[in-house]
């Protein structure tokens, strides 16, 4: 589904991204895990069509690279920003609105289906998205980028900052919505869900990918989590 | 005392929400780019021109669509080729862009209508006295202005607030980056936001026109007013472009229809100066004299103890 190959991206002169290598397939999920700085958010940002680089982003066949951010939503790669950024003083009902690409409504999931799966949110629908905790910003930044019935999804540390239990409630959402045929691609620094969750995993070092496998050959390879994953 | 009161009030609410039509549109713009347009009250002035060419083939009632509707066009091809490839160049080149834009305006008013006066003229239709009130009349062309002032206002808040679209703007102009990934385009959204803006303030040009009078020099003068308004209420905010458009209108209002001045409160204190004293033209201003500095008073007073305006919040 989605086909990144010899991806290459600058931030003025300094080369960020040299020549990044993956794919994810339909209904997937896939994690790119490494340290602060090696390129995850940037190659979240290129796919995303706000930084501009050089290579092949193939989405369904479709070359994208060039393309606008918005064009790119269209065409079914949604992206949970790492920083949330859910719309403080928008309502919560909003918010969710705000992520539907169209107001016919053909998407394939519902604001009312979000709120049966998250009680939290439907109760407070009419709350300022602001006044939310961190967990439940999270659940409503994805549930928003739902909305716009994407294909891919994109999430950058969906667990950062949140509790032990809310990180378990991401997880299953996480697997909730593959199981609903959507492919995501989880952006993470922490092994915390990744492993549990992912069907492949990806490290990145030095804006390159640096090791791929599967969750259970990356626990036991502790050569390359010594060197590229643990702190 | 009792009808200088109500008809200060009146007049006041007839500019006050005139020029709210024009701060509602600069604060949303401004919100958009990040910079003022100072162009802004030249739109209001091509409303009245346009106005008063189509009133005179087609009447008033047609211009009051059509005119707003061009200025809006208008508008959003400026911004469509004009300011969005300045944009990529800065803040600065932004906004001289929108200064050699209003002079440019100006300019092209004088040579397709020329330096004279306009004989723009309100409706026969509503040049009647709407009521008489202690042997005072209210035209009923005023109520109409307030008429279609507030119109517009719950228009727009509804807009805003209540619709789809509404959302996508309001959150578009804060966080353009994540409503961009979200599938939305966002410059299209802004070009209609610039669209819609410059129609307002065309829309106010053309109701304003037969009051105020249709001359070249229309924009600045009430250009530097919206201005004043905009940051009393603080950039970006709507309800302080409302608030501070009605505090501006009924305080010069109230100010011209005042008979007091120094002598008063001179009197008041128990103070007297000679008519040869040197400084004898302070001690006799009025208030009703001063009522144009008000404004910019006021605005002195805001920037010194609250400098990001009434309603304005500081960027983090």
């Amino acid at each position: 589904m989605l086909e990144v190959a010899d991806l290459h991206a600058w931030y003025g002169k300094s080369h960020i991204l040299q020549g990044v290598h993956f794919n994810v397939a339909q209904g997937e999920i896939v994690s790119l895990l490494g340290r602060n700085g090696v390129g995850r958010s940037t190659t979240v940002k290129t796919i995303m069509g706000e930084v501009e680089p050089s290579g092949s982003i193939l989405f369904k066949d479709q070359q994208i690279v060039g393309k606008k951010s918005y064009e790119i939503a269209k065409l079914g790669i949604g992206c949970v920003p790492e920083n949330r950024d859910i719309f403080p003083s928008l309502t919560v009902r909003q918010n969710l609105l705000l992520g539907m690409k169209s107001s016919k409504g053909s998407s394939r999931w519902s604001i009312d289906e979000m709120f049966r799966m998250f009680p939290n949110l439907g109760e407070r629908a009419d709350v300022p998205g602001g006044v939310l905790s961190g967990g439940e910003q999270q659940m409503l930044c994805m549930c928003r980028t739902l909305m716009g019935d994407p294909e891919l999804i994109m999430i950058d540390e969906p667990t950062e900052g949140l509790a032990p239990k809310v990180v378990e409630q991401v997880g299953e959402l996480l697997q909730e919505i593959a199981a609903r045929g959507v492919a995501i691609l989880l952006v993470e620094q922490k092994l915390t869900i990744a492993l549990k969750i992912s069907h492949r995993v990806y490290v990145m070092g030095h804006g390159k990918i640096v090791y791929e496998g599967s969750p259970q050959e990356l626990r036991e390879a502790t050569e390359v989590r010594r060197e590229w994953l643990e702190v | 005392m009792i009808e200088v009161l109500i008809f200060a009030t009146l007049n006041g609410l007839v500019t006050g929400l005139l020029l709210f039509m024009l701060a509602s549109g600069l604060t949303l713009i401004f919100s958009m780019m990040g910079v003022l347009n100072f162009a802004h009250a030249s739109f209001y002035m091509l409303g009245a021109y346009f106005a008063y060419s189509i009133s005179l083939y087609l009447g008033f009632w047609p211009a009051l669509i059509v005119a707003p509707v061009l200025v809006g066009l208008l508008g959003a091809l400026i911004e469509r080729y004009g300011l969005r490839r300045v944009h990529k160049s800065g803040h600065v080149a932004e906004l001289i862009f929108t200064f050699g834009l209003a002079f440019l305006i100006e300019e092209a008013v004088q040579f397709f209508w020329g330096r004279a006066t306009k004989d723009y003229r309100s409706p026969d239709l509503l040049d009647f006295p709407l009521f008489t009130l202690f042997g005072q009349n209210f035209p009923a062309y005023k109520a109409f202005m307030i008429f279609i002032s507030i119109a517009i206002f719950i228009g727009l808040y509804f807009v805003l607030t209540r619709t789809r679209i509404g959302i996508i703007i309001q959150a578009a102009i804060t966080h353009p980056h994540t409503v961009a990934n979200l599938g939305h385009n966002v410059p299209l959204i802004f070009m209609a936001v610039f669209g819609v803006g410059t129609g307002l303030a065309g829309l106010a040009g053309v109701i304003a026109g037969p009051v105020l009078t249709t001359f070249p020099g229309m924009a600045m003068v009430l250009g530097s007013i919206v201005f004043v308004i905009v940051v009393i209420g603080g950039l970006g905010s709507l309800a302080g472009a409302l608030v501070a458009s009605l505090l501006i209108g009924l305080l010069q209002s109230y100010a011209i229809a005042s008979d007091v001045g120094m002598p008063d409160l001179l009197a008041w204190l128990g103070i007297s100066f000679e008519r040869d004293h040197p400084l004898n033209d302070i001690w006799r201003l009025t208030l009703p004299q001063v009522a144009p500095i008000l404004p910019y008073l006021l605005l002195v007073l805001v920037l010194i103890f609250r400098p990001s305006g009434l309603f304005g919040k500081r960027e983090s």
